[in-house]
């Protein structure tokens, strides 16, 4: 019933040779319990809308219960592919209700790490749309190199996707004492490895002919549906949140914006090859000087933070990921609430894929990095 | 513009405003008739031009809701929080602000899913998230006894 | 002429002789039909194992891995343990499917298959129809296949089912074209719509080496057009797992999906054999023109060596296509068939027959 209603609010009627199709919630390419409500012409696609929901866990809600380290655990969660990221947004968003400074090893550790979850998640990213556009073999080669990555994690964090490595006031325990030099041989390995992702891949004729010029979305309507991330960049759209608002150790080292005019499917792609350029060379600029002393600072066994209103924005590997602390005085946050990135991305789908065909809307959904958990929370 | 000169600018360009500084960002709290007025100048404005919305979503405050609008402009690269608060708890109701920013829209459906705002003049407010007959979770006198353990 | 130690044409021969003799020519006729049809039904089962097979080992070596390994040595069993479980499975049918359509169109695929390979020489004398038009025969009823895949996808009650089977149903229309264009070439060529005289045709050279430069573009033309007439990757658009679920057999469990598995590695095999028969020579061993000895040697290997020979070199690139390339979308499979494929072709057809006319080839 609810399909049909949804049809007369949005769109009057069907037409003679205008069918519904829902992609999802159980579909190969939208990578998780997402469902696409697709109105198509024959392949022609005229209207997308998302539905989503079917992975809600409420994560916000049962913030409101628990304590803020606590909570770390909780963004895990959501975005599982940056889960650094969605951590350190936590941490740092109590660290400055609280006024604490940590100390500069625990900036560069957290911004060594940030960059391998966002080599491994553009990696994942990679492969998936390969997968996505039918070239099965690029799957294997980016889980290949990812699962290294997941291994220096496994040896310092003790978990390989649900790190929770970060805590207010610093991290959990310290780097392990081979992680510099496995980051580094890592490094070495990978910049043999990334020139093979643009031969499989990017150069490839058919992957040309599928993106160019698919799924235009200009700048103004990426700054207005917010759309940020490699997707943002990608229409020109300058939102890395580690150039304009600084965090953790991004001060202290060079690196580029990668943005890109072309605004469609394969400058997407190209952005995201790129950014796994860039995150090597962070990497390396900070991995030989990492400076010695604690890796956190004493907190308080119980951490109430003062009244009002925090926010954080970090840079996750899908975009702008946000963290609202509304607090109250007490030990939990009187409300909280994480800015997906993945939300406001997905929202754009209508006006990307509109007109395109049904081959086009899934190689669009997948330059757009949709993780569900992280639409849904 | 630093915070102090976005206060000054706003305190004197928006007189009837309550504006306060907030522990990052100037925080601007304005009544509903002239939400949508404001929003308009706040983004199409030279001086502000806010054309950014990152963050919308609602609290509920011990009297009253509030939506906090969260915005940015790239071109000033400046911060601000842009409030509007409602006393009614039965029925909440704020102007839609989603023909200023397109993102709106969509964060608007979940603030309405989550916290039972209702968003007037938004051409499509259905829910995001949870099904049409369970309640408004965000609220904080939603009870349910049946999914939810109190410790 | 070069004397051929494997001709199975004796043998057969006296098979028929033999069994004229003891029974009454109905009789005799109708024991011939089971042992020709029982003898294809196995062939058909074993080689479309053994090409799942080489096909996941193939796949698994491109993409690093090592493919099957648990089941048998070399996971050699693991095929036919997968058939095995696939017979085992519940049969499920949508519950508003066209019953009767719903469950012919397996075996109407399935059929076409076995029609086309019938006239396939696999060896001198192994060839159970040898018709004058066999090149006809065969781009007639490989094409029956899809029937079989649209009354599947419509059938089915499903809309990825159905966008899956219109697709395969404009692809398969357009590449059965440049297909027949590109046999046909080669028949400009040979003078012969006769699959065992296109063979012997090619004792001194095969057709890829004295054809030159209008049978290599025919080749490549052909090898296109049949990839995607196979419906397989980077043309597989009828069942594109990311877009469709699984296309026209999204809604086939058990044993009738077996057969569209079946069907799709038998379509395989039968663009593959046509390739090489009509390509590389079929059975015949590799000849140069005048190097006696070496030509001697050649006849040594069995035909049907060469034939498979050839058959899983073509096999191999194909697969090579499917785990390299990323997939088409569907107007520019249609726009690379008729603003492409199909003029190359008309020209090519042109350039033949001016070489057959100006006798300019070896």
């Amino acid at each position: 019933m609810s399909e049909i209603k949804e049809v007369i609010i949005n769109n009057d009627r069907l037409a003679t040779d205008e069918y519904l199709v829902n992609m999802g919630p159980q579909h190969p390419s939208t990578h998780g319990v997402l469902r696409l409500l697709v109105k198509l012409e024959g392949e022609k696609v005229l209207n997308v809308q998302p539905h989503s929901g079917y992975i809600h866990s409420g994560i916000e809600k049962m913030c409101e219960a628990i304590s803020y380290p606590q909570i770390i655990h909780l963004t895990d969660r959501m975005d599982y592919l940056s889960a650094h990221m969605n951590n350190e947004a936590v941490a740092l968003c109590v660290e400055k209700a609280l006024q604490v400074e940590v100390p500069d090893r625990v900036k560069y550790i957290r911004t060594i790490m940030d960059e391998l979850s966002r080599l491994a998640s553009h990696q994942l990213w990679w492969c998936v749309f390969g997968m996505d556009l039918g070239a099965l073999t690029t799957f294997f080669y980016g889980l290949r190199d990812r699962e290294l990555i997941l291994d220096i994690f496994e040896e310092t964090c003790g978990a390989r996707m649900t790190v929770s490595y970060n805590t207010p006031g610093g991290l959990m325990a310290d780097i392990h004492p081979n992680f510099q030099k496995r980051v580094k041989d890592y490094l070495k390995y990978f910049k043999t490895k990334l020139p093979e992702y643009d031969k499989l891949l990017s150069g490839n004729v058919i992957l040309k002919e599928r993106t160019e010029g698919i799924g235009y979305l200009t700048k103004e309507d990426a700054i207005e549906y917010g759309v940020t991330g490699p997707s943002g960049r990608a229409s020109g759209f300058s939102c890395d949140v580690r150039k304009h608002v600084p965090y953790s150790a991004y001060p202290f080292v060079k690196f580029n914006e990668i943005l890109d005019h072309r605004c469609d499917t394969y400058a997407r792609y190209e952005v995201r090859i790129k950014e796994m350029y860039e995150s090597i060379s962070i990497i390396e600029q900070l991995i030989d000087n990492i400076p010695a002393g604690d890796y956190a600072v004493k907190m308080k066994g119980v951490l109430k933070l003062p009244e009002g209103e925090f926010y954080q924005r970090v840079e996750s590997a899908r975009g702008e990921f946000g963290v609202f602390i509304v607090s109250d005085g007490k030990k939990n946050p009187y409300r909280l609430k994480f800015r997906s990135p993945g939300f406001s991305n997905l929202f754009a789908l209508n006006k990307m894929a509109t007109g395109h065909k049904i081959a086009d809307l899934v190689a669009i959904m997948s330059t757009l990095d949709l993780i569900i958990p992280d639409i849904d929370r | 513009m630093t915070n102090e000169e976005l206060k000054a600018y706003l305190t004197e360009r928006f007189p009837e405003a309550e504006i306060k500084t907030g522990p990052q960002y100037v925080e601007m709290t304005v009544v509903n008739s002239s939400l949508l007025e404001t929003a308009n100048q706040l983004k199409t404005e030279k001086e502000t031009s806010f054309d950014y919305l990152f963050c919308l979503t609602g609290v509920d405050y011990p009297q009253n809701m509030g939506i906090i609008y969260h915005l940015e402009s790239l071109e000033h690269r400046h911060t601000m929080v842009l409030k509007v608060k409602t006393a009614d708890r039965v029925n909440p109701a704020v102007d839609t602000v989603s023909s200023v920013w397109v993102t709106a829209k969509y964060h608007e459906r979940e603030v309405y899913d989550l916290l039972g705002v209702r968003f007037n003049n938004h051409t499509d407010l259905r829910r995001v998230f949870l099904d049409d007959d369970w309640g408004h979770p965000l609220r904080k006198d939603y009870v349910d006894e049946v999914r939810i353990v109190e410790r | 002429m070069a004397f051929n130690i494997y001709d199975f044409t004796t043998l057969t021969h006296n098979i028929h002789v033999g069994l004229a003799e003891s029974f009454s020519p109905f009789v005799a006729t109708t024991i011939e039909w089971v042992i020709v049809g029982v003898v294809y039904l196995l062939f058909i089962a074993v080689f479309g194992l053994f090409l799942v097979y080489a096909e996941r080992k193939v796949c698994a070596a491109f993409q690093q891995r090592l493919g099957p390994m648990r089941v048998g040595p070399w996971g050699l069993l693991q095929t036919i343990a997968d058939f095995i479980k696939l017979l085992m499975k519940e049969l499920i049918m949508p519950r508003k499917a066209d019953y009767f359509l719903y469950n012919l169109a397996p075996y109407l695929v399935i059929i076409a298959s076995f029609l086309a390979i019938s006239v396939l020489p696999f060896a001198p004398g192994l060839q159970s129809m040898d018709f004058d038009i066999g090149v006809f025969y065969l781009t007639a009823v490989s094409s029956v296949g899809v029937i079989g895949i649209l009354l599947a996808g419509w059938s089915s009650n499903n809309k990825y089912s159905l966008i899956g089977a219109m697709r395969s149903g404009a692809q398969i229309l357009s590449y059965e074209l440049s297909v027949s264009l590109s046999l046909m070439t080669m028949v400009v060529f040979a003078g012969t719509m006769q699959f065992s005289a296109i063979v012997e045709g090619q004792r001194d050279a095969w057709f890829i080496f004295s054809g030159h430069v209008p049978a290599i573009i025919a080749f490549v033309v052909f090898l296109v057009a049949g990839t995607a007439e196979t419906n397989r990757g980077p043309f597989d658009l009828a069942e594109a797992e990311s877009e469709l679920v699984a296309g026209f057999h999204t809604e086939y469990s058990g044993i009738k999906f077996a057969m569209f598995f079946l069907a799709e590695y038998i379509n395989l095999f039968i663009i593959s054999a046509v390739a090489a028969t009509v390509f590389l020579g079929g059975w015949m061993p590799l000849h140069f023109g005048n190097l006696e000895s070496f030509n001697h040697v050649m006849d040594f290997i069995p035909p049907f060596i060469w034939f498979f020979g050839k058959v899983l070199f073509v096999i191999f690139i194909i697969m090579w296509f499917k785990w390299t390339f990323p997939r088409l979308r569907v107007d520019q499979i249609l726009t690379l068939e008729w603003k492409y494929l199909l003029p190359i072709n008309l020209v090519n057809i042109l350039l033949m027959a001016l070489v057959v006319l100006t006798k300019f080839h070896f």
